[in-house]
Protein backbone atom coordinates (compact mmCIF):
# COMPACT_ATOMS: atom_id res chain seq x y z
CA UNK A 1 0.00 0.00 0.00
CA UNK A 2 1.23 3.30 -0.90
CA UNK A 3 0.22 6.84 0.84
CA UNK A 4 0.60 10.39 -0.83
CA UNK A 5 0.78 12.97 1.76
CA UNK A 6 1.51 16.41 -0.36
CA UNK A 7 1.90 19.30 2.60
CA UNK A 8 0.93 22.96 1.57
CA UNK A 9 1.65 26.42 3.35
CA UNK A 10 -1.07 27.75 4.68
CA UNK A 11 -2.47 30.71 3.01
CA UNK A 12 -1.68 33.56 6.20
CA UNK A 13 2.10 32.64 6.02
CA UNK A 14 4.47 34.37 3.80
CA UNK A 15 5.70 32.08 1.69
CA UNK A 16 8.58 34.13 0.19
CA UNK A 17 10.06 30.75 -1.81
CA UNK A 18 6.41 30.87 -3.87
CA UNK A 19 6.95 34.56 -4.50
CA UNK A 20 10.67 33.57 -5.76
CA UNK A 21 9.91 31.28 -7.84
CA UNK A 22 7.16 32.56 -9.48
CA UNK A 23 9.39 35.35 -9.91
CA UNK A 24 11.92 33.47 -11.94
CA UNK A 25 9.38 31.81 -13.75
CA UNK A 26 8.19 35.24 -14.89
CA UNK A 27 11.77 36.52 -15.56
CA UNK A 28 11.96 32.77 -17.69
CA UNK A 29 9.28 34.35 -19.66
CA UNK A 30 6.68 32.01 -18.74
CA UNK A 31 3.07 34.18 -18.80
CA UNK A 32 0.34 34.17 -16.65
CA UNK A 33 1.48 33.26 -13.88
CA UNK A 34 -0.36 34.41 -10.99
CA UNK A 35 1.17 32.67 -7.96
CA UNK A 36 3.73 29.55 -6.82
CA UNK A 37 3.47 27.55 -3.71
CA UNK A 38 5.89 25.39 -2.54
CA UNK A 39 5.38 22.82 -0.25
CA UNK A 40 6.18 18.93 0.13
CA UNK A 41 5.45 15.98 -0.89
CA UNK A 42 5.78 12.44 1.21
CA UNK A 43 5.40 8.85 -0.30
CA UNK A 44 4.54 6.21 2.42
CA UNK A 45 4.87 2.83 1.62
CA UNK A 46 2.63 0.20 4.17
CA UNK A 47 2.19 -2.86 4.80
CA UNK A 48 -1.04 -4.55 5.13
CA UNK A 49 -4.34 -4.07 3.05
CA UNK A 50 -6.70 -2.41 4.64
CA UNK A 51 -6.63 1.39 3.25
CA UNK A 52 -8.81 2.61 5.63
CA UNK A 53 -7.18 1.82 8.91
CA UNK A 54 -4.08 3.05 7.39
CA UNK A 55 -5.44 6.06 6.76
CA UNK A 56 -7.02 6.71 9.91
CA UNK A 57 -3.28 6.09 11.72
CA UNK A 58 -1.31 8.22 8.99
CA UNK A 59 -4.03 10.96 9.52
CA UNK A 60 -2.92 11.23 12.94
CA UNK A 61 0.80 11.00 11.90
CA UNK A 62 0.18 14.09 10.02
CA UNK A 63 -1.78 16.08 12.15
CA UNK A 64 0.96 15.14 14.99
CA UNK A 65 4.29 15.52 12.92
CA UNK A 66 4.34 15.08 9.32
CA UNK A 67 2.80 18.36 9.38
CA UNK A 68 2.65 21.55 11.05
CA UNK A 69 -0.89 22.50 11.85
CA UNK A 70 0.15 26.11 12.56
CA UNK A 71 1.87 27.15 9.62
CA UNK A 72 0.78 23.97 7.22
CA UNK A 73 -2.11 22.00 5.39
CA UNK A 74 -2.04 18.81 3.93
CA UNK A 75 -3.81 16.35 1.78
CA UNK A 76 -3.42 12.64 2.03
CA UNK A 77 -4.28 10.33 -0.61
CA UNK A 78 -4.43 6.34 -0.40
CA UNK A 79 -3.33 3.85 -3.13
CA UNK B 1 21.65 26.71 40.16
CA UNK B 2 21.73 23.47 38.16
CA UNK B 3 21.64 24.23 34.18
CA UNK B 4 21.06 21.11 32.17
CA UNK B 5 21.99 22.10 28.44
CA UNK B 6 19.92 19.60 26.23
CA UNK B 7 21.53 17.90 23.03
CA UNK B 8 19.91 16.23 20.25
CA UNK B 9 21.87 14.68 16.99
CA UNK B 10 23.22 18.00 15.55
CA UNK B 11 22.57 20.13 17.88
CA UNK B 12 26.19 22.59 17.93
CA UNK B 13 25.33 25.47 20.43
CA UNK B 14 24.70 23.18 23.26
CA UNK B 15 28.67 23.78 24.34
CA UNK B 16 28.26 27.25 24.52
CA UNK B 17 25.45 27.38 26.36
CA UNK B 18 27.25 25.26 29.00
CA UNK B 19 30.18 27.51 28.61
CA UNK B 20 28.22 31.08 29.34
CA UNK B 21 26.19 29.23 32.62
CA UNK B 22 29.17 27.20 33.75
CA UNK B 23 32.60 29.07 32.77
CA UNK B 24 31.45 32.39 32.56
CA UNK B 25 28.60 32.72 35.29
CA UNK B 26 30.08 30.26 37.40
CA UNK B 27 26.84 27.58 37.85
CA UNK B 28 26.76 24.34 37.61
CA UNK B 29 25.79 22.91 34.18
CA UNK B 30 25.64 19.88 32.59
CA UNK B 31 24.54 17.79 29.10
CA UNK B 32 21.52 15.89 28.71
CA UNK B 33 21.81 13.53 26.17
CA UNK B 34 18.27 13.43 23.92
CA UNK B 35 17.55 10.17 24.97
CA UNK B 36 17.91 10.14 28.80
CA UNK B 37 14.33 10.67 30.45
CA UNK B 38 15.07 12.60 33.67
CA UNK B 39 16.65 16.22 34.21
CA UNK B 40 18.28 14.90 37.24
CA UNK B 41 17.63 17.95 39.79
CA UNK B 42 18.25 21.04 37.48
CA UNK B 43 16.66 24.15 38.10
CA UNK B 44 16.47 25.50 34.51
CA UNK B 45 16.73 23.81 31.25
CA UNK B 46 18.41 25.01 27.83
CA UNK B 47 17.45 23.73 24.65
CA UNK B 48 20.43 24.78 23.14
CA UNK B 49 21.07 25.86 19.27
CA UNK B 50 22.22 23.96 16.19
CA UNK B 51 20.43 21.87 13.48
CA UNK B 52 18.76 19.06 15.40
CA UNK B 53 18.09 15.92 13.15
CA UNK B 54 19.41 18.00 10.21
CA UNK B 55 16.20 20.11 10.32
CA UNK B 56 14.71 17.34 8.49
CA UNK B 57 11.04 17.72 7.95
CA UNK B 58 11.06 20.78 9.80
CA UNK B 59 13.14 21.93 11.91
CA UNK B 60 12.58 20.94 15.62
CA UNK B 61 10.17 18.56 14.27
CA UNK B 62 12.17 15.48 14.97
CA UNK B 63 13.48 16.51 18.21
CA UNK B 64 10.38 17.27 19.83
CA UNK B 65 9.53 13.79 19.78
CA UNK B 66 12.95 12.39 21.77
CA UNK B 67 12.33 10.72 25.06
CA UNK B 68 13.91 13.54 26.71
CA UNK B 69 11.37 16.01 25.74
CA UNK B 70 8.59 13.95 27.87
CA UNK B 71 10.62 15.06 31.03
CA UNK B 72 11.00 18.97 29.82
CA UNK B 73 7.23 19.12 29.21
CA UNK B 74 6.65 17.58 32.92
CA UNK B 75 9.18 19.92 33.96
CA UNK B 76 7.36 23.01 32.05
CA UNK B 77 4.25 21.55 33.99
CA UNK B 78 5.81 22.02 37.25
CA UNK B 79 6.93 25.53 36.75
CA UNK B 80 10.51 24.82 36.23
CA UNK B 81 12.37 26.89 33.70
CA UNK B 82 12.95 26.21 29.97
CA UNK B 83 15.06 28.23 27.64
CA UNK B 84 15.21 27.91 24.08
CA UNK B 85 17.45 29.13 21.80
CA UNK B 86 17.51 29.29 18.28
CA UNK B 87 16.71 25.74 17.24
CA UNK B 88 15.74 25.14 20.62
CA UNK B 89 12.84 27.99 20.47
CA UNK B 90 11.65 25.61 17.10
CA UNK B 91 11.67 22.83 19.14
CA UNK B 92 9.33 24.65 21.82
CA UNK B 93 7.31 25.44 18.99
CA UNK B 94 6.90 22.26 17.87
CA UNK B 95 6.35 20.64 21.53
CA UNK B 96 3.67 22.81 21.91
CA UNK B 97 5.35 24.51 24.95
CA UNK B 98 5.13 27.91 23.15
CA UNK B 99 2.54 28.94 20.53
CA UNK B 100 3.44 29.62 17.18
CA UNK B 101 5.93 28.23 14.69
CA UNK B 102 9.27 29.80 13.17
CA UNK B 103 9.26 29.81 9.55
CA UNK B 104 11.79 30.45 6.57
CA UNK B 105 13.84 33.75 6.53
CA UNK B 106 11.10 36.38 5.07
CA UNK B 107 14.30 37.21 2.23
CA UNK B 108 14.80 33.57 2.30
CA UNK B 109 19.02 34.51 3.34
CA UNK B 110 20.99 33.03 6.41
CA UNK B 111 21.64 36.55 8.60
CA UNK B 112 24.32 35.69 10.85
CA UNK B 113 25.00 39.61 12.33
CA UNK B 114 24.44 41.04 15.12
CA UNK B 115 20.71 42.34 16.11
CA UNK B 116 19.61 44.43 18.94
CA UNK B 117 16.85 43.42 21.31
CA UNK B 118 14.35 46.02 23.14
CA UNK B 119 12.52 44.54 25.65
CA UNK B 120 8.70 44.00 25.71
CA UNK B 121 7.67 42.06 28.77
CA UNK B 122 10.28 43.51 31.10
CA UNK B 123 8.43 40.87 34.29
CA UNK B 124 9.81 37.67 33.37
CA UNK B 125 12.30 35.13 34.91
CA UNK B 126 14.03 35.60 32.01
CA UNK B 127 14.15 39.74 31.29
CA UNK B 128 14.03 41.08 35.35
CA UNK B 129 17.08 42.03 35.61
CA UNK B 130 17.49 43.76 31.92
CA UNK B 131 18.23 47.35 33.00
CA UNK B 132 14.90 49.55 31.64
CA UNK B 133 15.34 50.66 28.41
CA UNK B 134 18.44 48.99 27.26
CA UNK B 135 19.29 47.58 23.82
CA UNK B 136 20.51 44.19 23.82
CA UNK B 137 23.58 43.61 21.48
CA UNK B 138 22.84 39.98 20.53
CA UNK B 139 24.33 38.07 17.65
CA UNK B 140 21.72 35.76 15.41
CA UNK B 141 22.45 33.43 13.03
CA UNK B 142 19.52 31.34 11.60
CA UNK B 143 17.71 30.62 8.08
CA UNK B 144 14.18 30.17 9.60
CA UNK B 145 13.77 32.79 12.33
CA UNK B 146 10.52 34.34 11.16
CA UNK B 147 8.22 33.79 13.81
CA UNK B 148 4.43 33.51 12.48
CA UNK B 149 1.27 33.15 14.65
CA UNK B 150 -2.57 33.12 14.17
CA UNK B 151 -4.22 36.49 15.08
CA UNK B 152 -5.41 35.25 18.27
CA UNK B 153 -2.13 34.53 19.55
CA UNK B 154 -0.27 37.25 18.46
CA UNK B 155 -3.03 39.47 20.15
CA UNK B 156 -1.70 38.13 23.16
CA UNK B 157 1.94 39.01 22.73
CA UNK B 158 2.53 42.59 23.62
CA UNK B 159 3.59 44.25 20.44
CA UNK B 160 6.74 46.48 20.61
CA UNK B 161 7.32 49.56 19.07
CA UNK B 162 9.98 48.27 17.14
CA UNK B 163 10.78 50.12 13.01
CA UNK B 164 10.84 47.17 10.71
CA UNK B 165 13.99 47.67 9.13
CA UNK B 166 15.49 46.19 12.34
CA UNK B 167 13.61 42.73 11.61
CA UNK B 168 16.08 40.81 10.31
CA UNK B 169 13.77 38.41 8.89
CA UNK B 170 10.63 39.21 8.84
CA UNK B 171 8.79 38.26 12.10
CA UNK B 172 5.49 39.10 12.62
CA UNK B 173 5.23 41.96 15.02
CA UNK B 174 9.21 42.20 14.73
CA UNK B 175 9.21 39.16 17.56
CA UNK B 176 12.97 37.94 18.34
CA UNK B 177 11.31 36.12 21.19
CA UNK B 178 8.54 35.20 23.29
CA UNK B 179 7.41 33.30 26.48
CA UNK B 180 4.40 31.54 27.39
CA UNK B 181 1.74 32.59 29.71
CA UNK B 182 3.08 31.56 32.69
CA UNK B 183 6.46 32.99 31.86
CA UNK B 184 8.29 30.14 33.00
CA UNK B 185 9.27 29.05 29.37
CA UNK B 186 11.08 31.38 26.80
CA UNK B 187 12.22 30.90 22.94
CA UNK B 188 14.41 33.69 21.39
CA UNK B 189 15.91 33.51 17.68
CA UNK B 190 19.16 35.15 19.29
CA UNK B 191 22.55 33.60 20.97
CA UNK B 192 22.73 35.33 24.27
CA UNK B 193 25.19 32.52 25.22
CA UNK B 194 27.11 33.79 22.30
CA UNK B 195 27.49 37.35 23.62
CA UNK B 196 28.74 37.02 27.46
CA UNK B 197 32.01 38.02 26.94
CA UNK B 198 32.94 41.50 25.83
CA UNK B 199 36.03 39.77 23.54
CA UNK B 200 33.05 38.07 21.41
CA UNK B 201 31.51 41.57 20.48
CA UNK B 202 29.19 42.07 23.37
CA UNK B 203 28.40 41.02 26.85
CA UNK B 204 24.57 41.62 26.80
CA UNK B 205 23.58 38.67 27.01
CA UNK B 206 24.23 38.15 30.37
CA UNK B 207 21.52 39.64 31.62
CA UNK B 208 19.31 36.99 30.48
CA UNK B 209 20.77 34.24 31.90
CA UNK B 210 21.43 36.84 35.21
CA UNK B 211 17.67 37.29 35.19
CA UNK B 212 17.17 33.29 35.25
CA UNK B 213 19.63 33.22 38.50
CA UNK B 214 17.80 35.85 40.23
CA UNK B 215 14.68 33.50 40.05
CA UNK B 216 15.68 31.50 43.08
CA UNK B 217 15.38 33.23 45.99
CA UNK B 218 18.46 33.22 48.15
CA UNK B 219 20.54 31.77 45.51
CA UNK B 220 24.39 32.79 45.57
CA UNK B 221 25.67 33.31 42.16
CA UNK B 222 29.09 32.91 41.90
CA UNK B 223 30.25 35.20 38.82
CA UNK B 224 33.86 34.29 37.32
CA UNK B 225 36.02 37.16 37.46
Amino acid sequence: MKAKIVITPKKAVVDPQGKTVRNALEQMGYQGIKAVHVGKYLEIELDGDNPETARKSLDEACHRFLSNPVIEDYKLEME
Amino acid sequence: MNFAVLQFPASNCDQDALHAVRDVLGNSARYVWHKETSLGDADAVIVPGGFSYGDYLRCGAIARFSPVMQAVKQFADNGGLVLGICNGFQVLTEAGLLPGALVRNRDLQFHCEHIFLKTVTPDSPFTSKIPAGKWLKIPIAHGEGCYFADEETLAKLRAGNLTDTANPNGSLMNIAGICNERRNVAGLMPHPERACEPLLGSDDGKWIFTSILATLPNETVAQAA
